[in-house]
């Protein structure tokens, strides 16, 4: 079911399988028939973990959303919500504890935490007079979830907006101990690097709680070599530029959630044969992508425009495959042909499927106002007139294009320029409100707090410097077969990859400079192994990585790390973490401010 | 000499055999018939109470004695029901009135508390009983009401319902399942399960129904396995689940035994002791019984390690050696054989056995080249460790217990050499030491505080928390901040508590802060401190701990959105208080409220000197207003779309009596054309003809060309509109020629003009 996490370099069905099996244990402290009621939220992350059958064998009968008013009738012994520790949360669970018939229901109630429990939000329960009807009250430690065979993700929205905006180091503890269960599952890395001052505090607190476990700590050979923890707001510009990866196309248009992704369904009408598709499906088509799917695993990290070459090539090796029927002669030889036809038959299946969203794909990417904000992009991380007012922005603004778009060009353009003069940053947020709305005076509040938008200050540009010394301009970048990770922007190498490539080699020190320049303390840290566990690397062994973004990573850069675990003499593999995978677009709406009530 | 085998006896699959641990060293003037005994698990001391004198004015003393009989101290005592000890050797005294008096190993007092919220009646009898939990404590009352604490050091008291007794109980006891803890007793025949809500009887499967009443029963340290024994000498052996059915003996005894054991030792079938006044009875499983009162039972074992027992002792002798070792290596079971003996000696209490057993080990060893030497060499560690806490000067048959007598160095070593890991073995000791230590009166917190700081260090495990709660305990709360001000503990998060009981809140919050966990500490300190502080105090305690702060104020944007203002106010945060008011404006419905809102972030935009911030909220102020303007220009806006909604929704229910009633309620600030338009559309041309004549004079024909064309064109003739009789002109079709021909004379006159 989950075999795909297994296949990397680090057999990550093993957290997966712990994760699981605490989730069995507390369903069965609750014995008999039972309800979920589930914070909707965390209906995806959980999927990752679990399906319905697990749950099911552990007599869960009936599952809901948690909302206000009267519990749907169900006839089971217990119901059990499944909540994030939120306040506002727990003023719904006491309403629909206290609209139960009390003299009637023998139900038991429970509530499960994840990730932890919340004396803040007990003392909720406690106010509105509930918490006595809770037999158990329990706390479900869910920090990092396996995503993919080399990809770990908390699913941790928020992360970036409290970090920065906010100064809630939440998000900082849950990392801290999610790496601590990593650590106790695969082993005390070794070695830690970090960058930016979220990096830091989590350094910090890591080795504050191994001090805590010391003396218990576990005997494990150490599967990672080395941690590298990067601030997001280290590298702002990377996810601002629209990743040009088949995957992170697939996200940036479509949205992936989840590890799911919807898309609209005509394409996908299923074509049978004499009957004529009449009535066109009207549910979008959901889709899960991730490497258990041997095309996808594939084509995922290509540059788009390679996709198309590689998906023609995998369509001549089925069809031949398929041609194949004719020359089986035998009995023995028409076996064989039946006994791979499954296989076949979903290979097929699967490039039907990426046929179709790549067909989708590159009706955008081939649309005038795709290229022209690919340009202008382009052009902002060369240093192309970023000083002043963008005609292309104006442009978008005046025809009122989707605002999120804007406000990620403006960014951009901020970035690469190390602030806007105060005349042009002025110019853009006037055209914003007046165009958008007032209410946005919040949202672009935040972009400033959060260094996307920022006056210049008297120092210098220092941009060109970053960009010429770590290179994140490649003018021939090979996009069918790539020699540098600079094919997944067409060009634009993402500096957080090339932060984590130079770590590798020749290290830091020959960058010395340019981290300086980059906000927040760097930092190497070493973890004391006990004696015996110091690895002996065989000859040409590779080095394990793990980097861990915090407040998210995109899917373009993360094909850049697989891209460079792939480089034959790179010596590195690496292994992904990250409090929530993120593009532009949801990066920026996670960091604005909606009013209770929209004016108008 | 005799096989060393012989004294084991065979009781199904298992060999027990009865050892004297210690030859009591106590002189007690009236043995041991009346008194109350308690002896705490793993070999723990013995605690004694003298019977009761008859005279009532001397009260009864209580005694503890190590296990080997050593005094350890004497103390006077009230009127105790029950004695037992806890986990981790405190000493339980339950009084009559339901008070549980607390002592430590010592004998000194500790605490106290009360088994009844409210006295109702004495005690009748108590139980103590260990479980994951901790230790708890039953009783039951003269009215024969259960009430149960799972844990006395979370103490929760809980009522158990009311049972259908005929008089007392003849025997109960307390079981932990699926969590819950629960009592079985008995009365009469009859037998009970009471948990929190309810009695139900029950019946132990198999139980023979010439059996009788249940006199006795016993639960297993694990509480898994359950004995229960009869008035007829019925013993019933099986799952406390009560599920199913062991073994059934009868005893032939009629009398209620003394004690009853139920136990299962390590990787063996569950049995039985019982004790009478002269007679110890072991039954197993297998309904076997051992009888202890005089060796029946001597039978030679003939199992590989005492086989290999034997062959080392004859090759220290003789030479039948080989002819022993032959046997055991035909039956390939060299590699069992050592097994074995190591395992025995491990079991074994006679140092002389012991060492005859690993010799014999060691023999076999050299027979064998595969065999790996962990085993024995844990083995040989742990003996000498033992033996030497056994000594009968020590007076412990086990060795984790030693700390709680004070025996720190010899604890020491002994994890030492065990290499038991430092957090298990060591630290524990520490901390022990430390705890210990504190509360010597007559050393200087000073010299205290120095000497656990050089002894203990950064232990890993050893929780300066715990050690300063001690000594806070104790009244010496200076010593406690000393110690917490080392920064030596890591659990950042486990200080606080103990810092806010203290009152050093600063310190609290910092460490709060320190630790990350921001729900369980920062939040925690900061309520806490809320309530405990005045505002002023509370606000600038928080200005030094930005982090805590923050996390307060996104509490409050939740929750209490005044005190946020405050809190930007005390700041001279004028920036996010214009954006406070900003967000604020959104809320407030009225225009006058919302204007009122944005022009205070004006003045605050104003004194954050945000230049652009100010301008752009002043634009957007004037923009409300015109707004406002046009609104009651025009009438539209709001109530204008109320009118809408309530027009059509009239008119699609059909209630035209109710729509004609509500156009004439006020003047439409939609107009009446609507109404027109809305009646045709529900297809009624009568109700729509009522408001033709209400429209303006302008949209006349407009509302007669939604009813019909002869009207529009009297209309379109009477306001000698050109566009308007084109307009009718254009819906005419060829059937309509009279009307043509009106409308073409009447617009050639129009034009004449």
């Amino acid at each position: 079911m989950a075999a795909h996490l297994s296949y990397g370099r680090v057999n990550l069905n093993i957290l997966r399988e712990a994760a699981r099996k605490e989730l069995r244990e507390f369903l069965d402290k609750c014995a008999g028939s039972k309800a979920i009621v589930w914070d909707e939220y965390l209906t995806g992350p959980f999927g990752l973990i679990a399906q319905y059958s697990l749950l099911k064998e552990h007599e869960v009968e009936k599952m809901f959303t948690l909302k206000s008013g009267r519990l749907p009738p169900a006839d089971v012994k217990n119901i059990i919500f499944f909540v994030r520790p939120r306040l506002e949360l727990m003023d719904i669970i006491a309403d629909n504890i206290t609209s139960e018939d009390r003299h009637h229901s023998s139900r038991d109630f429970h509530i499960l935490f994840v990730p932890r429990r919340s004396m803040l939000c007990e003392q909720r329960l406690k106010e509105q007079g509930v918490l006595g009807s809770f037999i158990n009250i329990d706390e479900y430690i869910l920090d990092l979830i396996p995503y993919d065979g080399d990809l770990l993700s908390m699913e941790y929205e928020s992360a970036f907006r409290e970090c920065y905006l906010e100064n809630d180091q939440t998000s900082l503890y849950h990392t801290a101990k999610g790496l601590m269960t990593l650590q106790a599952l695969y082993g005390t890395i070794p070695q830690i690097y970090g960058k930016g001052d979220c990096a830091r505090l989590v350094a910090n607190m890591m080795l504050r709680m191994k001090r805590e476990f010391a003396g218990s700590q576990n005997q494990i050979l150490p599967v990672f070599d080395s941690l590298l923890l990067l601030d997001r707001n280290v590298d702002l510009l990377t996810p601002l530029a629209t990743q040009l990866t088949y995957e992170g196309l697939i996200d940036e248009i479509y949205g992936i959630n989840n590890g799911y992704v919807k898309l609209p369904p005509e394409k996908f009408a299923q074509k049978k044969q004499g009957e004529a598709s009449k009535d066109l499906p009207t549910e979008p088509k959901k889709l899960q992508l991730n490497s258990a799917e041997e095309l996808y695993a594939e084509i995922r990290d290509k540059n788009f425009n390679a996709v198309g070459a590689a998906l023609s090539k995998k369509a001549k090796i089925i069809s031949a495959a398929f041609e194949e029927r004719h020359n089986a002669k035998t009995v023995g030889e028409i076996k064989q042909f039946v006994s791979q036809l499954p296989h076949m038959q979903a290979a097929r299946s699967s490039l039907a499927n990426h046929t179709s969203i790549a067909e989708l794909i590159k009706d955008i990417t081939t649309s005038e106002a795709f290229f022209d904000n690919l340009t202008v992009e382009q052009e902002f991380m060369t240093g192309v007139d970023t000083d002043k007012v963008n005609t292309y922005i104006e442009d978008c603004i005046a025809q009122k294009d989707p605002l999120i778009k804007i406000l990620r060009l403006v960014s951009m353009q901020s970035v690469c320029n190390n602030g806007l003069k105060h005349k042009v940053l002025d110019y853009y947020k006037r055209e914003i409100l007046q165009t958008y709305g007032y209410e946005h005076m919040l949202t672009l509040n935040n972009l400033e707090k959060a260094g996307l938008l920022k006056p210049q200050t008297s120092s210098r540009n220092n941009y060109p410097t970053i960009r010429k010394t770590l290179k994140l301009w490649m003018e021939d970048a090979n996009e069918q077969n790539p020699n540098d990770i600079s094919y997944v922007y067409s060009g634009y190498a993402p500096l957080s990859i090339r932060l984590t490539q130079i770590l590798a080699r020749p290290g830091w020190r020959s960058i010395e400079e340019v981290l300086k320049m980059l906000p927040g303390p760097h930092f190497e840290e070493r973890q004391q192994l006990p004696s015996g566990l110091h690895k002996k690397r065989q000859q040409g062994e590779n080095r394990t990585t793990l980097v861990f973004f915090l407040g998210g990573v995109t899917y373009a850069e993360i094909a850049a790390l697989r891209f460079l675990s792939q480089v034959e003499d790179s010596g590195m593999e690496y292994v992904i973490a990250t409090t929530k995978l993120i593009n532009g677009t949801t990066w920026i709406k996670s960091l604005m401010d909606r009013p209770e009530c929209q004016a108008q | 000499m005799a096989f060393i085998t012989a004294s084991w006896n065979p009781l199904g699959e298992a060999f027990y055999s009865k050892t004297e641990l210690y030859e009591m060293s106590w002189t007690l003037r009236d043995g041991l018939r009346d008194s109350l005994v308690a002896a705490a698990p793993y070999g723990g001391p013995i605690l004694l109470r003298e019977p009761h004198r008859r005279s009532p004015s001397s009260r009864p003393r209580l005694e503890i004695y190590s296990a080997s009989g050593v005094a350890i101290a004497s103390f006077p005592s009230g009127p105790v029901v029950h004695l037992g000890w806890t986990v981790c050797d405190e000493l339980l005294c339950i009084q009559e009135d339901g008070t549980v008096l607390i002592y430590d190993l010592f004998g000194s007092f500790k605490r106290h508390f009360s088994m009844q919220e409210v006295v109702q009646s004495q005690v009748l009898e108590a139980k103590v009983f260990h479980s994951p939990y901790g230790t708890g404590i039953a009783i039951v009352t003269g009215s024969f009401r259960f009430t149960l604490a799972t844990n006395i050091d979370d103490l929760k008291l809980r009522r158990l319902p009311e049972v259908p007794l005929q008089g007392k109980p003849s025997c109960w006891v307390v079981l932990t399942q699926d969590r819950q803890t629960k009592v079985l007793l008995s009365n009469g025949p009859e037998l009970f399960i009471l948990d929190n809500t309810s009695c139900t009887a029950v019946c132990p499967p198999g139980l023979s129904p010439q059996a009788g009443s249940i006199v006795h029963m016993s639960m297993s340290f694990t509480y898994k396995y359950l004995a229960l024994f009869t008035d007829t000498g019925h013993l019933w052996m099986g799952f406390s689940n009560l599920q199913e059915k062991l073994s059934e003996v009868h005893t032939k005894k009629t009398t209620i035994p003394k004690q009853m054991v139920c136990r299962r030792p390590k990787s063996q079938q569950p049995s039985v002791a019982l004790m009478w006044d002269r007679l110890l009875l072991v039954v197993g499983v297998c309904n076997d019984t051992i009888q202890y009162c005089q060796d029946i039972f001597k039978i030679a074992s003939m199992a590989p390690g005492a086989l290999l027992l034997e062959a080392h002792r004859e090759y220290e002798s003789s030479q039948k050696a080989d002819e022993y070792l032959r046997e055991i290596k035909e039956q390939s079971m060299l590699g069992e054989a050592v097994r074995q003996c190591v395992e025995a000696a491990g079991h074994e209490y006679d140092t002389n056995t012991q060492k005859s057993l690993m010799r014999a080990a060691s023999f076999g060893k050299c027979f064998l080249t595969d065999f790996s030497p962990d085993h024995f060499v844990t083995t040989c560690r742990e003996l000498r460790v033992l033996n030497a806490v056994r000594d009968s000067a020590v007076g412990l048959p086990l060795t984790h217990t030693l700390v709680y007598r004070q025996f720190y160095p010899l604890a020491i070593e002994i994890c030492r050499y065990l290499k038991i890991p430092d957090y298990q073995g060591v630290s524990r000791v520490l901390k022990h030491w430390a705890s210990c230590k504190v509360q010597q009166k007559d050393l200087a917190d000073e010299a205290i505080a120095r000497a656990v700081c050089v002894k203990v260090g950064d232990s890993p495990g050893v929780s300066y928390s715990d050690i300063a709660a001690k000594a806070y305990e104790c009244g010496r709360t200076e010593l406690a901040i000393k110690l917490q001000l080392l920064d030596f503990e890591a659990r950042s998060g486990e200080q606080v508590p103990l810092l806010l009981k203290m009152k050093r809140s600063q310190l609290a919050l910092s460490k709060a802060v320190e630790s990350g966990d921001t729900d369980l500490s920062v939040y925690t300190v900061v309520t806490y401190l809320k309530n405990e502080m005045n505002r002023g105090d509370f606000f600038m305690t928080l200005r030094n701990q930005p982090v805590a702060l923050s996390l307060y104020r996104q509490f409050c944007k939740l929750q209490e959105q005044e005190t946020l203002k405050d809190l930007y106010n005390q700041d001279d945060d004028h920036q996010e208080l214009a954006n406070y008011y900003v967000t604020a404006s959104y809320r407030e419905k009225r225009l006058e409220g919302r204007l009122a809102l944005l022009q205070s972030a004006v003045d605050e935009y104003n004194k954050a000197k945000n230049e652009f911030a100010v301008k752009a909220t002043e634009d957007e102020m004037r923009l409300l207003r015109f707004q406002r303007k046009l609104d009651d220009e025009k009438g539209a806006g709001l109530l204008g779309l109320y009118w809408w909604l309530k027009l059509k929704s009239l008119a699609e229910k059909e209630e035209w009596e109710e729509l004609e009633k509500f156009s004439k309620s006020k003047k439409s600030p939609i107009g009446y054309l609507a109404f027109v338009e809305v009646c045709i559309k529900c297809n009624n041309k009568y109700e729509a003809k009522k408001y033709v004549s209400k429209v303006t004079p302008e949209q006349k024909v407009k509302a007669h060309l939604a009813i019909d064309l002869e009207g529009a064109a009297d209309a379109a003739i009477e306001r000698r509109n050109d566009s308007e009789m084109g307009a009718v002109l254009f819906r005419c079709s060829a059937s309509d020629r009279l009307l043509i021909d009106r409308l073409n004379r009447a617009r050639a006159t129009a034009t004449k003009k």
